[in-house]
């Protein structure tokens, strides 16, 4: 028997997989695919204080070994959640995250103390790194000094768990993630997507409506990995990493970095069982390893 | 209504009809449940080094005895070009159904179907289902392509209603698009519903000719897809309400709720 199970500050999961903000909806999107219960955990999309419609179409484009996506935090506003979508994640019995984003400091407040009053989520992912907003989402996420406002802000009236994801659009996201874990973070989960570009030569036009939008796939994986491993180096808190994980190799090398646990995101695009694939993969990796614990291959690289 | 699954497909058939066109088989390792005309697949592309994700395709036809279903693919780029070079015997990695299928008319009602392409695929499937479920429907198919070469699946309308087609350079049917032809032109205000899916230019004018006599119209839409089941919010369209995702409020709309 192997143990799976991992602790991210208070949070216990049955095991390292998550799901990736943007890329699972509300989770019941893919309750006819399989039990979101065998999960560790899933974050629900991006929430905002108000309803968004996101950006205007076109906004995905296929690229090599991954996609770029614009949606721009398309979302019905946290009351709308909190009333009609949240009593139906009340029944799941592993860690539901909201991801919550905003234009103003004061938005990003507001809308986590609604959340602070929903019994069943055990934490917030703050997102500071939506490349695809023109104001706040990335904008917060790329100095210290703003990440810092809104995070300190935000700790001060949500109790739970408070997890903050980076933006890769930075020169030093060591620093992006140290400067979070000084105002109260508990943990860091990263990479956001890279901000990037696809264009058609023959229309001589930007595939997507803004021109610009955020790279994710496995295309970013590497990208991703050495991040992780940059910030391991840099804070005490846990991480969770993200980036291109398409199956159990990939989440392992991501432990293996440094990250207490993973999320799945672009791959359940391209197979919507890749998230329980991959646990299943994680437990014959350790069956393999004569490991007993999952919580043996993180930061354990050999060098 | 059967759930979403993913499952692996074995190729039974796939039959060239014309230059660029496939028709493949697929059978199911699971007892098919229903799946409703205007419902589509998401197809995962392997064997090519350019393409990430899968490629939608409207559902052309479902074998509930065989436990088949059915697509009519167009070969337009790689990934639907591996789809119509997979050959019988292989697997094919299918999410299915997805999206809502046409909303079906009354009985007695008189419908009219307008193609234009692999548009005809979901079409042919309603009318075949309205056939045979016996439903007092009167059917009527206006199919519209560039030459008589590219008109295909005359004969199987024809075995479900009456059949009407419009060619561009007036080799077969009426000279000039579907819009050109009467039923579209003169006559639209005889039809209870008009159900549209090809090139978007072309349901748009049929929306327009379907608006301006107040009759009902339902288009089924394509766009660029990332999941196909409503989580990467990428495939949207304008609507009444908002943005709104074609692979879960739609693909097929009620040009009632469209920008157009």
């Amino acid at each position: 028997m192997v143990d799976l199970g991992v602790k991210i500050g208070n949070l216990d999961l049955k095991n390292p997989v998550m799901t990736a903000s943007g890329t699972f909806g509300y989770g019941l999107e893919f309750e006819d695919f399989f039990d979101l219960n065998r999960l560790g955990g899933f974050v629900v999309k991006g929430t905002t204080l108000h309803a968004r419609q996101g950006n205007p179409y076109p906004r995905s484009a296929e690229t090599p070994s991954g996609m770029l996506n614009a949606v721009g935090l398309q979302n019905r506003g946290v009351k709308y959640f909190a009333e009609n979508i949240y009593p139906r994640l009340e029944k799941f019995q592993t860690n539901v995250l909201v991801n919550v984003s905003g234009s103003t400091v004061e938005e990003y407040v507001e809308c986590a103390e609604v959340i602070n009053e929903l019994e069943h989520i055990p934490g917030i992912e703050l997102n500071i790194s939506c490349p695809n907003v023109k104001e706040g989402g990335m904008t917060f996420g790329t100095s210290c000094p703003s990440a810092e406002a809104v995070v300190r802000a935000v700790r001060k009236v949500y109790d739970k768990h408070l997890m903050v994801k980076l933006s890769p659009n930075v020169t030093s996201i060591e620093e992006i993630a140290r400067a979070v874990e000084n105002v109260g973070a508990d943990s860091v989960s990263l990479i956001n997507t890279l901000l990037a570009m696809a264009i058609d030569a023959e229309s001589r036009k930007p595939l997507l409506s803004t021109i610009t939008g955020g790279l994710s796939g496995p295309a970013v994986k590497p990208v991703a990995l050495r991040m992780v491993w940059q910030v391991a180096q840099a804070v005490k808190i846990p991480i969770v990493g993200m980036g291109g994980i398409m199956n159990a190799a990939d989440a392992v090398e991501f432990m293996l970095a440094g990250a207490s646990a993973i999320q799945v995101g672009t791959a359940g695009f391209v197979d919507p069982l890749a998230p329980v694939k991959i646990v299943e993969g994680i437990e014959d990796y350790l069956k393999r390893h004569k490991i007993e614990s999952v919580t043996d291959l993180v930061g354990s690289l050999q060098l | 209504m059967m759930n979403k699954t993913v499952q692996n497909l074995r190729v039974l058939s796939n039959i060239q009809l014309n230059r660029d066109h496939h028709l493949l088989e697929l059978q199911a390792p699971v007892k098919l449940e229903q799946i409703a005309p205007g419902q589509f697949v998401n197809v995962r592309v392997e064997k090519s080094q350019s393409t990430f994700l899968r490629r939608p395709f409207s559902i052309y036809g479902v074998d509930y005895e065989k436990n088949t279903i059915s697509l009519f693919i167009k070969d337009v780029g790689p990934g639907s070009h591996v789809l119509t070079s997979t050959p019988e015997g292989e697997e094919v990695d299918v999410v299915f159904p997805l999206g809502n299928g046409f909303s079906y008319p009354e009985e007695n009602e008189r419908i009219l179907l307008v193609g234009g392409g692999f548009g005809i695929a979901p079409l042919l499937f309603f009318a075949r289902e309205l056939k045979k479920r016996n439903l007092d429907v009167h059917i009527h198919a206006l199919v519209g392509a560039r030459t008589s070469d590219d008109l295909m699946e005359l004969n199987s309308f024809a075995q479900c209603g009456e059949v009407y087609s419009t060619t561009e350079d007036g080799s077969h049917g009426v000279k000039g698009r579907v819009t050109d032809h009467p039923a579209l032109k003169d006559r639209l205000q005889k039809f209870d519903r008009v159900y549209s899916c090809g090139p978007e230019p072309m349901m748009e004018a049929v929306a327009a000719k379907a608006a301006a006599v107040d009759v009902f119209c339902e288009v089924s839409l394509e766009n660029t897809m990332a999941c196909g089941f409503g989580v990467c919010l990428c495939c949207v369209t304008d609507t009444t309400s908002g943005h709104q995702c074609v692979c879960t409020d739609g693909p097929v709309f009620n040009i009632k709720d469209l920008k157009w």
